[in-house]
C-alpha cells in the first residue's frame, strides 16, 4: 500500500491543483511533493536491507484468469534497485519546486499539475513489476514532459520537443513489441498469460530471439538516457526546455532508461546481452568521452551541462553493461548523485540567467563579487559533478570505473577519462562564470535568496552525506544487486 | 432483435416527426430512440437468439458490437445540433435514414445467412450514399455521393458474385453451414476452384466497405466531401459494422487450419499495404479531415491485424479496438464540427462560388485553439492520444490487443512494421496537437451548447476510464 500512496499522491495532488486558485497553485503543489517525500522517506527509512521485494500492492488488470491471477496485473512494490530511483523522484521533485518559488509562470496551474502528473508516472515506473505496467507509466511520463517543455519553453521549442517526443515514442513503441512478444511466450496458468516482469526473467528464449529483443530493449532505453548515437535529441531538448522540465529530464527521467537496463533488459535477454553486450558499453564509452570533449567546447552553461550528462549517463550505462556488482551498485547510487549534482548544475544555470540575462560563459564573468553564497554552493555542486572525493560523485564514478575496468582494461581506460574531462569542463565553466573581470552585466548580480538558498542547501546535504558515508546507501541496495547478478550469470 | 424492431418502427415516426413545425423534438426523439434500443439490446444477454428461421444468431459478442454501434451512433447524434439548425436541410429525414442504416449495421453484426449479410450492407450502403449527398447546394458533396454510390455498387457486386460462387462450392448460404462443408473438404485435401475465387470476392467486397488498400481510394474523397457529421458516422459506425461481419465470417467458416493458411497470407499483404499507405499519406495532408480519412484507413489496418492473428483473443481485440477507435474519432469530429464552424472559409478551397460556404477544415483552423477554449483541445488531444495508441488512453490497449492476438501466429515482423507505423501515426497526430496548444492563432472562445459540452467530456471520460482499466470492458467478454 505505500508504494500505490507513492503513484496516487502525487496524481490526486496533481488533479487538485488544476482546481485552486493561481495563485495558490505552487503552494499546494509544493505541499503535495513535500507529502509524497515523507513517503519516500518512510519506504527509505523502513526498507529491510535484504533482496526482497517490499510495500507491495497487487491487483487484477486486464486478461486475468478466473480466480484473479495471471495477466496483466496493477502491482508494484520496492526492491533495493527501485529504492534510489523512488529516493531520488521523491527528494527532486519538492527542491524543483522550491526553485520555481521565485519564478512566475504562465497558466501556473497547468504547470504544477503537469509536474505532479510527472511525478506520479516516474514514480510507477520505478516501483512496477508487471511489464506493461512498467510500459504503460514508462509512455505516461513522457506527456507532461512533453508538455512542460512545448508550452514553457523557449523560442525552438515545438519543433525541438516534438523531435525530442517522436524519438523517445519510437523507441518505446519497439519496446512494446518485445513484452507483447515475451508475454505471448509465458506458459499459460489457468488459462492466461503472464506479464510479470518474475515471469518474464524465468522464459527460456533461445540465442536469436534475445539477440532481437536485446535491440528491442536497447534502443528504448538509449534513446531514453541518452547512449552514443541516440542523443541527437537531447542538448536542444534541455536548452530550450524550461528549467524545471529540464531538472526532471536530466535528473530523473534519464534514470528510466538506466533503472530499465537493470530492471528489463539484464535478466530477461542475458543471452542477449552476452551476445550484444560488448557492443553496447562500448558506444557508451564513445559517448562519455564524446560528450565531455563537446562539454569542453561549449560557451552556453545550460548546453554544457546537458553534455556533461549526457557523458556521466554513459558511464552509467557502460557500468551496467559491465554486469558486475561494482558497476552495478555504481549505477545505483550514481543514479541517485547526478540526479542531485545536475538539478543543483541547472538551477545555478537558472539563477545566473534570471540576474544577468544571460547564460553565455563569453559575457559573465566576475560573479563571485556580490555573492559569497552562491559561490559556495556552486563549487561543492561543481565538485560533486567532477567526482571530488568525499563528494557523492566520487562514490558512483569510482565503483563505475572500477565495473568497466574489471570488465575491459582499455574501455577502463576510455572511460576514466571522464574524471579529467569532466574536471576540464566543470572548472572552465566555474572560472568563466564566476571569476575573472566583471561586466556591467554582472555588477548587478546578488545574492541567493532564502528559498534558493535552501533548496541548494539541501543538495549540498546529500552531496556530502553521500560522499562521506556511502554506506548508508550501499547497504541497501547491495543484496538485490547481489541476486541479480547471481541470477544473470 | 429488438433494436431493430425499436429502430425501424421509430425511424418511421420520425419521418412523421419531420411534419411538425418545431423542428426542436427531433433531436430529443432521436436520442430517446437509440437509448431504448441500447437498452433492449442487452435484454438477450448471455442467451443466444436465433430470429427468421435461422437467418439471424444474436449472441453475446454481437450484443456487444451492436452496443458499441449504438452507442456511437448515440454520441453522433447527440452532436448532431447543427443539422436542426440548418435552414435547407431535412432533419427528420437524417435522422431517420441513420437508424435506418443501423438496422442494416445490426444485420451485418448479427447475420447467419449470407443474404442477410448482403441485405444489411445493402440497407448501410445505400443510406449512406444518401447521407454522403445530403448537403445538396455543394458540390463536393455530391461528387462525394456519386463516386460512392459508384465505387460502392461495384464492390456490392463482387461482394454477391463471391456468396454466388460460395453458394455453388457448398450448396449453402448458412454461414455455419459453409464451415461446416470447408471442414470437411479440408480434411479430404480438397480444395475447389469455386471456393477459393468466391471466398477472396467475397473478402475484396467486405475490405471495400472498411476502405483497406488496395480499395481505400475512394475514402478520402467521400469522407471529405460528406458533412462531416456524417463523416463521424460512416468512420465509425461502418468500419465496426464491417469488421464484425468480417470477424464472424472468418471466425465461422475459414478459421480451420487450412483455409486458413490458404486466405492469411493475402490478408497480411492487404494488412501491409493499409498501414503503410493509410499512415504514410496521412502524413502529406493539409486537411485534417483528409488526415482522418486517412488515419481511418491506418485504423482499418491494424484492426486487420487481430483478423490475421484469428483466435479466440481477436473477438475481444477487435471489438475493444472498434470501440477506442470510435470513441476518439467521434470526439475529434466533434470538435471539428464547431471549430470548423467558427471559422472564416478558407481561401484555398474556392474555386467557384458553390465551395464558397465551405468551413475550413485545415490543421490551421485549430491554431491557438488551447488559449480561449482549453474544453475543446483537451477533448482534442485525448482524441489524438487514443488514436496515436498513447498509454492512458483506450486506444493503447486496443493496440496492445490487436497485438497480443497475433503474436501467437509468428508474424512478429507485421508487429514491428505496425509499431513503425504508429510512430508514422504519432507525427500526424500530433501536428493537431502542435497547432492547438503551441501556435499562435485568432481562435475566439467558442460558445458550445452545455449538453454538447457533456457529451464530449463524457466521451473524453470514458476513452480516459478504458485506459486506465480496461478491464473494465474486458469482463464482459
Amino acid at each position: 500500500m505505500l508504494t500505490l500512496s507513492l503513484i496516487l499522491v502525487p496524481a490526486f495532488a496533481a488533479v487538485a491543483v488544476l482546481f485552486v486558485p493561481p495563485a495558490q497553485a505552487r503552494w499546494v503543489a509544493l505541499a503535495g511533493a513535500l507529502a509524497e517525500l515523507l513517503l519516500a522517506a518512510a519506504v527509505f527509512i523502513h526498507f529491510q536491507a535484504n533482496a526482497d521485494f517490499q510495500y507491495g500492492f497487487d491487483y487484477g488488470w486486464l486478461f486475468n484468469a478466473a480466480n484473479g491471477t495471471g495477466g496483466l496485473r496493477f502491482s508494484g512494490a520496492v526492491d533495493g534497485i527501485s529504492l534510489l530511483p523512488v529516493v531520488l523522484t521523491g527528494l527532486v521533485t519538492p527542491l524543483i519546486l522550491s526553485s520555481t518559488l521565485k519564478q512566475t509562470y504562465p497558466r501556473p496551474n497547468t504547470f504544477y499539475a503537469l509536474i505532479l502528473f510527472m511525478q506520479a508516472a516516474l514514480m510507477g515506473v520505478f516501483v512496477a513489476r508487471d511489464g506493461f505496467l512498467f510500459y504503460f507509466f514508462f509512455e505516461a511520463a513522457l506527456i507532461p514532459i512533453y508538455f512542460l517543455a512545448a508550452i514553457w519553453g523557449g523560442e525552438n521549442r515545438v519543433k525541438v520537443t516534438f523531435k525530442f517526443f517522436l524519438y523517445t515514442i519510437f523507441g518505446s513503441l519497439l519496446m512494446l513489441v518485445a513484452l507483447v512478444f515475451l508475454y505471448a511466450n509465458t506458459p499459460l496458468t489457468d488459462g492466461v498469460h503472464s506479464a510479470a516482469l518474475a515471469d518474464f526473467y524465468a522464459l527460456n528464449l533461445n540465442p536469436t530471439q534475445q539477440g532481437w529483443l536485446f535491440w528491442a530493449f536497447f534502443i528504448a532505453f538509449a534513446i531514453k538516457m541518452p547512449v552514443f548515437p541516440f542523443h541527437t535529441w537531447q542538448p536542444d531538448t534541455y536548452v530550450e526546455s524550461p528549467t524545471p522540465a529540464t531538472m526532471l529530464l536530466a535528473g530523473i527521467m534519464l534514470k528510466m532508461g538506466v533503472y530499465g537496463l537493470i530492471r528489463l533488459l539484464l535478466p530477461i535477454v542475458p543471452a542477449g546481452v552476452d551476445r550484444w553486450g560488448h557492443l553496447a558499453i562500448v558506444l557508451s564509452v564513445v559517448g562519455i568521452v564524446y560528450g565531455a570533449i563537446i562539454a569542453i567546447r561549449q560557451r552556453d552553461m545550460k548546453r554544457l551541462i546537458a553534455y556533461s550528462s549526457f557523458s556521466h549517463v554513459g558511464l552509467m550505462a557502460a557500468g551496467v553493461f559491465s554486469r558486475s556488482e561494482l558497476g552495478l551498485q555504481g549505477a545505483l547510487i550514481q543514479m541517485l548523485a547526478h540526479g542531485i549534482n545536475v538539478v543543483g548544475l541547472f538551477f545555478i544555470a537558472e539563477l545566473i540567467l534570471q540576474r544577468t540575462g544571460t547564460r553565455q560563459l563569453d559575457q559573465l564573468g566576475g560573479l563571485t563579487r556580490n555573492t559569497p553564497r552562491l559561490t559556495v554552493y556552486f563549487m561543492i555542486m561543481l565538485l560533486g559533478s567532477v567526482a571530488l572525493p568525499l563528494t557523492n560523485g566520487f562514490v558512483g564514478e569510482f565503483l563505475l570505473l572500477a565495473g568497466i575496468y574489471g570488465y575491459n582494461h582499455y574501455l577502463g581506460l576510455a572511460a576514466g577519462l571522464t574524471i579529467i574531462f569532466g574536471a576540464v569542463y566543470m572548472l572552465r565553466m566555474y572560472q568563466k562564470s564566476m571569476f575573472g573581470p566583471a561586466n556591467p552585466r554582472t555588477e548587478t548580480m546578488t545574492d541567493l535568496s532564502g528559498s534558493e538558498s535552501y533548496t541548494l542547501l539541501i543538495l549540498c546535504v546529500f552531496v556530502f552525506w553521500m560522499g562521506l558515508y556511502p554506506a548508508s546507501f550501499l547497504k541497501l541496495t547491495e543484496p538485490a544487486v547481489a541476486n541479480l547478478i547471481q541470477y544473470i550469470k | 432483435m429488438f433494436p431493430i424492431i425499436i429502430l425501424s418502427v421509430s425511424g418511421i415516426l420520425l419521418l412523421f416527426l419531420g411534419f411538425l413545425k418545431s423542428r426542436v423534438v427531433l433531436l430529443p426523439a432521436t436520442l430517446a430512440c437509440l437509448a431504448l434500443a441500447l437498452v433492449a439490446n442487452f435484454y438477450d444477454w448471455n442467451k443466444t437468439f436465433v430470429y427468421f428461421h435461422e437467418m439471424l444468431v444474436i449472441n453475446n459478442l454481437a450484443m456487444i458490437f451492436i452496443g458499441i454501434l449504438l452507442l456511437t451512433a448515440f454520441i453522433i447524434v447527440a452532436l448532431s445540433g447543427s443539422l436542426i439548425d440548418d435552414e435547407d436541410g431535412q432533419p427528420a429525414e437524417y435522422y431517420a435514414i441513420m437508424l435506418f442504416s443501423l438496422v442494416g449495421a445490426i444485420m451485418m453484426v448479427g447475420y447467419e445467412n449470407l443474404l442477410m449479410l448482403f441485405v444489411g450492407i445493402e440497407i448501410l450502403s445505400v443510406a449512406m450514399y444518401v447521407l454522403t449527398g445530403s448537403d445538396k447546394r455543394n458540390l463536393r458533396s455530391n461528387e462525394a455521393a456519386l463516386k460512392y454510390f459508384l465505387m460502392g455498387a461495384f464492390a456490392t457486386g463482387i461482394l454477391l458474385f463471391g456468396i454466388a460462387l460460395l453458394y455453388g462450392a457448398t450448396g449453402t448460404f448458412s454461414i455455419s453451414g459453409i464451415g461446416h462443408v470447408v471442414n470437411t473438404l479440408i480434411a479430404s485435401k480438397a480444395n475447389p476452384l469455386m471456393l477459393s475465387v468466391g471466398m477472396f470476392m467475397l473478402l475484396i467486397g467486405m475490405l471495400f466497405k472498411v476502405s483497406a488498400a488496395p480499395f481505400h481510394f475512394w475514402t478520402p474523397d467521400v469522407y471529405d466531401g460528406a458533412p462531416t457529421l456524417f463523416t463521424a458516422f460512416m468512420s465509425t459506425v461502418v468500419k465496426t459494422a464491417g469488421f464484425a461481419a468480417l470477424l464472424r465470417i472468418l471466425l465461422v467458416c475459414f478459421s480451420a487450419g487450412g483455409v486458413y493458411a490458404y486466405w492469411v497470407p493475402v490478408l497480411t499483404i492487404i494488412t501491409v499495404l493499409t498501414l503503410v499507405i493509410g499512415n504514410v499519406t496521412a502524413v502529406y495532408q493539409q486537411s485534417f479531415k483528409r488526415m482522418m480519412a486517412y488515419s481511418s484507413i491506418s485504423h482499418a489496418g491494424y484492426l486487420l491485424i487481430g483478423l490475421v492473428g484469428l483466435s479466440a483473443q481477436s473477438k475481444g481485440a477487435v471489438s475493444f479496438y472498434s470501440l477506442a477507435y470510435s470513441l476518439a474519432t467521434v470526439s475529434a469530429f466533434g470538435v471539428l464540427l464547431v471549430v470548423a464552424k467558427n471559422r472564416p472559409i478558407n481561401a484555398a478551397f474556392v474555386s467557384d462560388q458553390k465551395t464558397l460556404t465551405r468551413p475550413d477544415e485545415t490543421y490551421e483552423a485549430f491554431n491557438g485553439l488551447a488559449r480561449h477554449n482549453p474544453l475543446l483541445s483537451v477533448v482534442m488531444a485525448v482524441a489524438m492520444f487514443s488514436l496515436a495508441g498513447i498509454p492512458l488512453t483506450a486506444g493503447f490497449w486496443g493496440k496492445f490487443m490487436v497485438f497480443s492476438a497475433a503474436v501467437d501466429k509468428n508474424v512478429t515482423w507485421l508487429l514491428v512494421m505496425a509499431v513503425l507505423m504508429s510512430a508514422v501515426g504519432v507525427y500526424y497526430y500530433f501536428r493537431v496537437i502542435i497547432a492547438m496548444f503551441f501556435r499562435e492563432g485568432q481562435v475566439e472562445t467558442i460558445r458550445i451548447a452545455p449538453f454538447y459540452r457533456f457529451v464530449l467530456l463524457a466521451t473524453t471520460a470514458i476513452t480516459i476510464l478504458l485506459g486506465l482499466a480496461p478491464g473494465l470492458f474486458q469482463q464482459f467478454l
